[in-house]
């Protein structure tokens, strides 16, 4: 009879249970090997920081954090160059207004629908499609902002006066850009409201559209919340939709139809120019990166922190 | 039915509902423990369990159980839900290792070592004890590949197609499935996956078998087949079964231990003999009342 | 005694609030609605303009200063190579941190740090990523402007997203299996390796698929290192300067002419059907092994 393990009695048993460093070797180094893959993660984020910090400690040390925040022009290539960081933070602030203004009350009234008043079915339906929108390339949003929603409507419609590069068209596409974020994160914290709330409505005697906006949207405001400042993050960090449509002009305006110039754009054509290493035009490049680092770090830990308090309440 | 794990003093009025001459269950005092309650077998023992307590985290689940386990007999672990049976049982193969935070004192004597001891390998003591769980757990592989892992794994060279054979014949299936061992394990029904799990068990070539409520998730026949199966097994190995079916207990097993939780929720011993022993004439008080259905 | 007739029919301000709810039914649907009709005028615009200039002759020419003459030849190579090489390189080490994280590391402070870093690095923009490329990849490690450099680049980028996915997918493999493994002697490894991955594949192979679908869309990070050149040969070699389609797609769309504007639809045809063939897949790997 053939045998995988030996017979045990007093004697052999120590022997035949004892640790054999040596046959597990391989368990260890497979173990270490998995551990360091896991490290690169972490050696990324130093990478990210240093990188930014690195740079951005030169950059402060040509200009000072007061002509940084209080200047209002960004002229980093002028005779007399100016580095005030508002007029690219303004730019980036026009595009997050207008898009949040046309996604979120759509976004909202998609989520609405979905988790109250649509059949499984259609909701099984409807939700993949609204997921699809968040695997287009944004190179594709952008194409479709400057040429169908600049060439083909807004000049069309409001006359020849409406800049060829301005905020609003970026802002419409960011919108579908940030529309299944929105939908699909309120829809799903919508429908984890228990059922007992909303009967409870129902049974006093409120529409369906009652229960929907005053019962439950107000029990998922946690999730819904997360949703927005989340969308607001993908908006900040987002370039190609607003360096193509928007501008790269740094315009201190929240006027939707200006060209503008925002965080993003601005890095973009550091990226597509000469600027050598050293120089302060190289160096803005870092300073606003870390300005955009932090602020989406920011936004994205405030949608966790929402994220928390919901699942804090409902799971 | 009282409730055991948190015992409080009944009021007035609940004591009048139960019955009348059951009295809240204290386990305290070591006084209360009947000692010739718990026994040493005749035979060798293959597994000799000293004082082993257990905690998850600080919630304490054995406390101080002490006995032996003979070598080819069939022994159960009876009691209610939540008095550590389990628990215990999946201390013999450091199962429990697996858990987070869980923490045990005290020797379990495997053949005359503690599997416990710092320099054992667990990997090494869970090939020597096998295990079956409650709910069927096939790999989601062929049933010839189910049967083999064990051994591969464990660097087996032989001729595996034997060894495949000879662990369904043990385990009563092999005339079911001898022309399909390339079916999926999970297209067995209920019963026939348990038996293949035990084949499963059985390739690694053993010499303990531990049995996790292995008939809780099949039906009645089912069932018998497997309690068949006990008997045959234990002519070649040494079975510890955890079930809560008292008749089942009655029917299979040779030696009984009935645990019960103290009021800190520890699991501790309170009674082992041989089965017909138990059954007929229980030593201790709280034996009896859970074998004649008073609570659990 | 008469009672008076119970009247169930709404009637006055609850006729008028159950009115506004029925309405309100339609509006909302509209809006779930708005993403479709979006992506429908999208691939409309797109088919329109550009269908025309899709031919055998747009997919294998180089790009040219004369629109009728440049095709998609080098930058689809270019995405490609891009594509090939983050796989071979993300893959293998997202896997390994899941495994990780899932199945071996101690549960205690530094794997919380572990998780909550690749949460955060998940939401950090991809033009980020570009200048963490260029520092790291392009200028320290002497890439330059690369293959090499945008792969590095882009495995980075998507390495949470695949994390994550495939932390999923190992998390819903049941513990019994692990159990009933561990309890025959196989160490952790053995039992990740043949229980543990092969149950988790089909949801790693999802997210991976998905992951390179995002790839192929990226533009700002591989602008960055410095992939917006002319390029108008093979490549051959992981070390040659490269572009891609949707940096061909931005160079053609910044410029005024009509004709590049055609060109662009069409490279945005073919950049949408690989992106949503890649999409399908994943989607339908996903329902077939959620059915088994």
């Amino acid at each position: 009879m053939s045998v995988v393990s030996e017979p045990l009695h007093a004697g052999n048993v120590h022997g035949a249970l004892r640790r054999r460093p040596f046959s597990r070797w391989n368990e260890t180094v497979v173990k270490g090997l998995l551990a360091a893959c896991a490290t690169v993660s972490l050696v990324t984020t130093f990478a990210i920081i240093f990188v930014l910090a690195e740079e951005t400690i030169a950059f402060f040390r040509e200009v000072s954090l007061s002509d940084f925040f209080l200047e209002t022009r960004w002229r980093p290539l002028a005779g007399r160059p100016s580095f005030g960081i508002w007029e690219l933070v303004a730019g980036t602030v026009n595009v997050v207004i207008w898009s949040l203004v046309i996604a979120v009350p759509i976004g909202l009234a998609s989520a609405i629908y979905l988790s109250e008043y649509a059949q499984k079915r259609t909701r099984n339906t409807l939700k993949p499609m609204l997921e699809a929108l968040a695997g287009v390339p944004t190179v594709v949003y952008a194409y479709f902002a400057l040429n169908f929603v600049t060439l083909d409507i807004l000049r069309p419609v409001l006359g020849n006066d409406v800049p060829i590069f301005n905020a609003f068209a970026a802002s419409v596409m960011l919108a579908v850009m940030i529309l299944p974020t929105i939908a699909s994160i309120s829809e799903d914290a919508m429908s984890s409201v228990p059922r007992d709330l909303r009967e409870a409505a129902y049974g006093l005697g409120a529409t369906k559209l009652e229960v929907a906006t005053r019962v439950v949207l107000p029990a998922a405001l946690s999730g819904v919340i997360a949703s927005i400042l989340l969308a607001i993050a993908r908006v900040v960090g987002e370039t190609m939709i607003v360096a193509i449509a928007a501008g790269s002009t740094p315009n201190l305006t929240l006027w939707p139809l200006s060209t503008i110039q925002t965080m993003t754009g601005f890095m973009l054509q550091v990226g597509l120019g000469d600027a050598a290493r050293g120089t302060v035009d190289y160096q803005s490049l870092f300073a606003v990166g870390s300005m955009l680092f932090v602020i989406t770090l920011l936004f994205n830990i405030a949608a966790t922190w929402f994220v928390g308090r919901f699942r804090e309440v409902y799971e | 039915m009282v409730q055991l794990r948190s015992p409080r003093p009944l009021s007035e009025g609940e004591l009048q509902e139960t019955k009348p001459n059951v009295e809240p269950h204290s386990i305290t005092s070591s006084a209360a423990r009947r000692p010739d309650a718990i026994i040493d077998p005749p035979e060798d023992a293959v597994f000799s369990i000293s004082e082993l307590s257990l905690w998850y985290g600080h919630k304490q689940a054995l406390g101080d159980v002490t006995f032996k386990i003979p070598v080819n007999r069939v022994t159960a672990l009876i009691g209610p839900s939540g008095c550590g049976k389990s628990t215990l049982i999946r201390c013999l193969n450091r199962m429990n290792d697996l858990i987070t935070g869980v923490r045990t004192t005290g020797v379990v004597s495997y053949h005359g070592q503690d599997v416990y001891a710092p320099d054992i390998d667990p990997v090494e003591v869970r090939r020597r004890i096998g295990m079956v769980f409650q709910k069927p757990n096939p790999f989601p592989k062929s049933i010839y590949e189910n049967v083999a892992f064990g051994a591969k794994v464990n660097g087996y060279k032989g001729n595996m197609g034997q060894l495949v054979e000879q662990s369904l014949r043990q385990a009563a299936l092999w005339n079911e499935v001898k022309d399909e061992l390339k079916k999926s394990g999970l297209a067995l029904s209920g019963g026939q996956q348990q038996r293949l799990c035990i084949a499963r068990a059985l390739a690694v070539q053993p010499d303990v078998i531990l049995m996790d409520e292995p008939c809780s998730a099949l039906d009645p026949i089912a069932t018998l087949k497997i309690e068949d199966l006990i008997r045959e097994l234990v002519k070649d190995y040494t079975i510890i079964i955890v079930t809560h079916n008292m008749q089942q207990a009655a029917r299979v097993s040779d030696y009984t231990a009935f645990m019960l939780a103290d009021e800190q929720g520890a699991g501790r011993l309170i009674e082992y003999r041989p089965a017909s022993e138990v059954f007929t004439n229980p030593k201790d008080k709280r034996t009896e009342d859970y074998i004649t259905g008073r609570f659990g | 005694m008469a009672t008076a007739p119970v009247i169930l029919r709404a009637r006055g301000r609850v006729a008028v609030r159950q009115a506004v709810s029925r309405a309100s039914a339609y509006l909302f649907l509209g809006a779930s609605l708005v993403g479709v009709f979006v992506l429908l005028l999208l691939a409309y615009e797109t088919i329109s303009v550009g269908a025309g200039r899709l031919s055998w002759d747009f997919i294998s020419n180089y790009p040219s200063r004369f629109a009728e003459r440049a095709g998609l030849r080098s930058s689809a190579i270019g995405t490609v190579w891009v594509l090939g090489l983050t796989v071979i390189m993300a893959l293998p080490v997202a896997v390994g941190t899941a495994i990780w994280i899932e199945e071996f590391a101690p549960r205690n402070r530094a794997l919380t740090v572990v998780k909550l870093n690749l949460a955060n690095l998940a939401g950090v923009p991809s033009i980020i990523y570009g200048v963490l490329g260029l520092t790291v990849f392009s200028r320290f490690f002497g890439f330059g402007s690369t293959i090499m450099a945008g792969a590095f680049t882009v495995s980075l980028m998507i390495l949470p997203m695949t994390v994550i996915a495939s932390q999923e997918a190992i998390r819903q493999v049941p513990s019994s299996i692990r159990d009933g493994a561990l309890a025959l002697g196989a160490t952790q490894w053995q039992t990740v390796w043949y229980h543990v991955l092969p149950g988790a594949a089909p949801g790693i192979i999802t997210g991976i698929i998905l992951a390179v679908s995002r790839a192929a869309g990226e533009t700002a990070a591989l602008i960055m290192i410095g992939a917006f050149t002319f390029i108008a040969f093979d490549n051959t070699s992981p070390f040659e300067d490269f572009t891609t389609v949707p940096i061909q797609i931005y160079n053609w769309t910044i410029r005024p002419q009509e004709e590049f504007r055609e060109n662009a639809a069409a490279a945005i045809i073919v950049l949408m059907v690989a992106v949503l063939s890649l999409n399908l897949l994943a989607a339908v790997i996903r329902e077939r092994f959620r059915r088994s």
